[in-house]
């Protein structure tokens, strides 16, 4: 079978014990920078990101991979232990994990999104080994005006996932995308809105945007809370491990996550947070059992559902990446600088051109859930320890880890300066509340769309109505538009913000 | 008068919004106010760069000004419309801004920026590069100060002693990285 030999070829590659250690050491970095408090895995890969560049390909994408699943157990260690979401696909995660965690059982719930996600992994990397070649194939038949429609989908549903005002999140996408474009225009080779500075004539960095609207936005907000609003709950944690009455709630949880987030997933356009919040919005509608808690009160499959299905979610949102070459979302947009730095171009090309490195790096997930749980489980108490670092040890030790980061990523100062630019803005972002999270996503699809666009009416001879008139770019952007219509209407947008409000 | 005062809940819930009439028009919302007027500055200043100093085109020949001209005029348009529902859509809590964080603001963008400095040294003011330990120092000392109410000055000389060691072991003993340790007046 072609699949069982594919994965073998895979295995082959990514399961060496030199590319075991490389998984390893990952995971163990992502989550230990993942679960500090504020740092999500974008800030997490960011940062980690410059320590591959060393390493060849396979290596430097399977150690990404650990980091990527670490730092996403890490971020979801913080959302249950402190009610600090790392990401936003775990900010589901903290409205019962923290209710749990507040009747001292951390435990089960850390287990609980181990487990779940594991499983949601496994599935996840099945999934993706089987639908990538079918799927790369339907990518040939791709033509730009598709790629545009695909994107727009893409920037759509970032926008269907913002908890604020619509009309906010649409307006932080097109600053993103205009952001984008600064720097030197392809075609015509001027440096576009570079103000004459040279730095800026390459564009602006994605690691400073998300460095400094993430990392040092979130770190100034935080700051500027008083004491007791961060004060990390460190309550007697009671039992490591859930009991048997808690698998049985949560293995249907798990299961219904891990289905959800598998289909979801593949949607371009932060497919791990819609399926976690979907994920939620279902279990709230499983009737409650004679001995469970409500959900919203600590009940343990408000954790283990919507954790599955970020990560089903995670896996399948390679197969975009990986067969179309665009990313859904902001790690994937990370992953996608970190294979260009070692000379790879994502596409429907890389599974022909490299078949080891394809293989190689859909084994390599499997391998990064495997090691996360192996590393995660026995360390759940330590994980709680280290949250005990006092907050005025904490902060610094992050300024310094994105000022590293970012310098390291070109080894410039200017990068320095930019980052601080872009922490001001992302704390200016805060206090207006406009989110910035579709602002990274336009950011990244800026240059590509402008050029799909371009390519696309050149064909069609300025005639946009190729949009609609090409089957696929139109079903694609019927898509787009009922999402567009689902989020307008009330009766959905009362049951977006259920999700979100919790008593 | 106004017809109708039901207050609109969300800001985008477009049914319910009810249009200030002859009433002197108030600021509904302090954020969206903000925003629709930053949007509207930025939009603005792409949408001008891009007509005055880049060639346009056409929809079949696209010059490089005619993806940021149009997103920039989208984002002025979308500015405008915020700007507007914050005038006429009653908020909660009339969306206060709150203070200003001036002193963490300060702290954390400051000490970023000491780091790049010192670590690069800056050549307009005669600033020699001093490396990565003299940066640390710096940057954990500034970014401390942020927290006023936990700053103690020897818990933060050793701290940054720690992160600076522990920088120089991963960055680069481990990893390899091309930067300057030592100031550069040390160097041989």
């Amino acid at each position: 079978m072609d699949l069982l030999a594919n994965l073998a070829t895979g295995f082959g590659v990514a399961a060496t014990p030199i590319n075991l250690l490389y998984a390893l050491v990952g995971c163990l970095l992502g989550t230990l920078i993942g679960v500090l408090p504020g740092i999500g895995p974008v800030a997490t890969i960011a940062m980690l990101l410059p320590a591959t560049y060393a390493l060849p390909p396979v290596s430097a994408l399977i150690m990404l991979a650990g980091i990527y699943y670490g730092a996403q157990y890490g971020g979801s260690t913080t959302a249950i232990l402190v009610n600090l979401p790392g990401e936003s696909s775990s900010v589901v995660t903290t409205i019962d994990g923290y209710q749990m965690a507040r009747q001292g059982r951390a435990g089960p719930a850390l287990a609980a999104a181990g487990l779940g996600s594991f499983f949601a992994g496994c599935v996840g990397t099945l999934l993706l080994a089987a639908f990538a070649g079918p799927l790369t194939e339907m990518a040939f038949a791709f033509g730009p005006a598709e790629y545009c429609a695909l994107m727009v989908l893409g920037l759509v549903g970032a926008v269907v996932l913002a908890s604020g005002s619509l009309l906010k999140a649409i307006a932080m996408i097109v600053l993103g995308l205009l952001l984008g474009l600064v720097g030197t225009d392809v075609n015509s080779g001027i440096a576009r809105f570079s103000m004459d500075i040279p730095e800026l004539a390459d564009g602006i960095g994605f690691v400073a945007v998300a460095m400094g609207v993430f990392g040092y936005g979130e770190i100034i907000t935080n700051l500027a809370k008083s004491g007791e609003d961060r004060e990390v709950f460190t309550a007697k944690v009671q039992g490591l491990m859930p009991t048997r009455e808690d698998f049985r709630q949560m293995m249907p949880a798990v299961l219904r996550g891990t289905a959800l987030g598998s289909v979801l997933g593949v949607l371009p356009g932060g497919g791990a947070v819609l399926a976690s919040f979907a994920a939620y919005t279902l279990e709230k509608k499983i009737k409650l059992k004679a001995s469970e808690v409500p959900l919203g009160q600590g009940n343990i499959r408000g954790v283990a559902s919507p954790e599955s299905a970020n990560n089903a979610g995670a896996q399948t949102s390679f197969i975009p990446l990986l067969t179309l070459g665009i990313p859904p979302n902001a790690v994937m947009a990370l992953m996608v600088g970190a294979m260009t730095i070692h000379n790879i171009q994502p596409g429907p090309q890389v599974m022909t051109v490299n078949p080891e490195l394809f293989w190689g790096l859909i084994a390599s997930m499997w391998i990064g859930n495997l090691m996360l749980i192996v590393l995660n489980l026995p360390m759940i108490g330590i994980w709680i320890k280290l949250l005990t670092v006092p907050y005025h040890y904490l902060f610094p030790a992050i300024v310094l880890f994105c000022a590293i980061g970012v310098y390291t990523t070109n080894n410039a100062t200017f990068d320095i300066a930019l980052v601080a630019a872009f922490g001001l803005a992302g704390y200016v972002f805060h206090k207006l509340g406009c989110e910035p999270a579709p602002l990274l996503l336009g950011f990244v699809l800026g240059p590509m769309m402008e050029e799909y666009l371009k390519r696309a009416l050149k064909l069609a001879r300025g005639d946009w109505s190729v949009f609609v008139t090409r089957p696929l770019s139109a079903a694609l952007l019927a898509v787009a538009l009922v999402l567009m219509v689902m989020v307008l209407l009330p009766a959905v947008k009362s049951k977006r913000e259920e999700a979100f409000v919790e008593d | 008068m106004a017809q109708g005062s039901q207050a609109g809940g969300g800001l985008e819930d477009n049914a319910r919004l009810t249009v200030a009439g002859d009433r002197v028009v108030s600021i509904k919302s302090e954020k969206d106010f903000a925003s629709g007027l930053m949007f509207i500055t930025i939009g603005g200043g792409f949408a001008w760069a891009s007509a005055s100093s880049y060639t346009i085109g056409s929809a079949s020949q696209m010059g490089p000004g005619y993806f940021p001209l149009v997103l920039g005029l989208v984002l002025l348009m979308l500015g405008g419309l915020i700007l507007f529902f914050s005038l006429v859509v009653e908020t909660p809590d009339g969306g206060k801004i709150g203070s200003i964080a001036w002193r963490p603001l300060l702290c954390i963008l400051g000490a970023n920026l000491a780091f790049g400095a010192l670590l690069g040294g800056v050549e307009g003011i005669g600033l020699p590069s001093m490396g990565l330990v003299v940066a640390i120092v710096a940057l954990t000392v500034i970014s401390a100060m942020a927290d006023e109410t936990a700053f103690h000055l020897r818990r933060v000389l050793v701290l940054s002693t720690i992160l600076a060691a522990g920088s120089y072991g991963i960055f680069i003993a481990l990893l390899g990285l091309q930067m300057p340790v030592w100031p550069a007046f040390l160097a041989v």
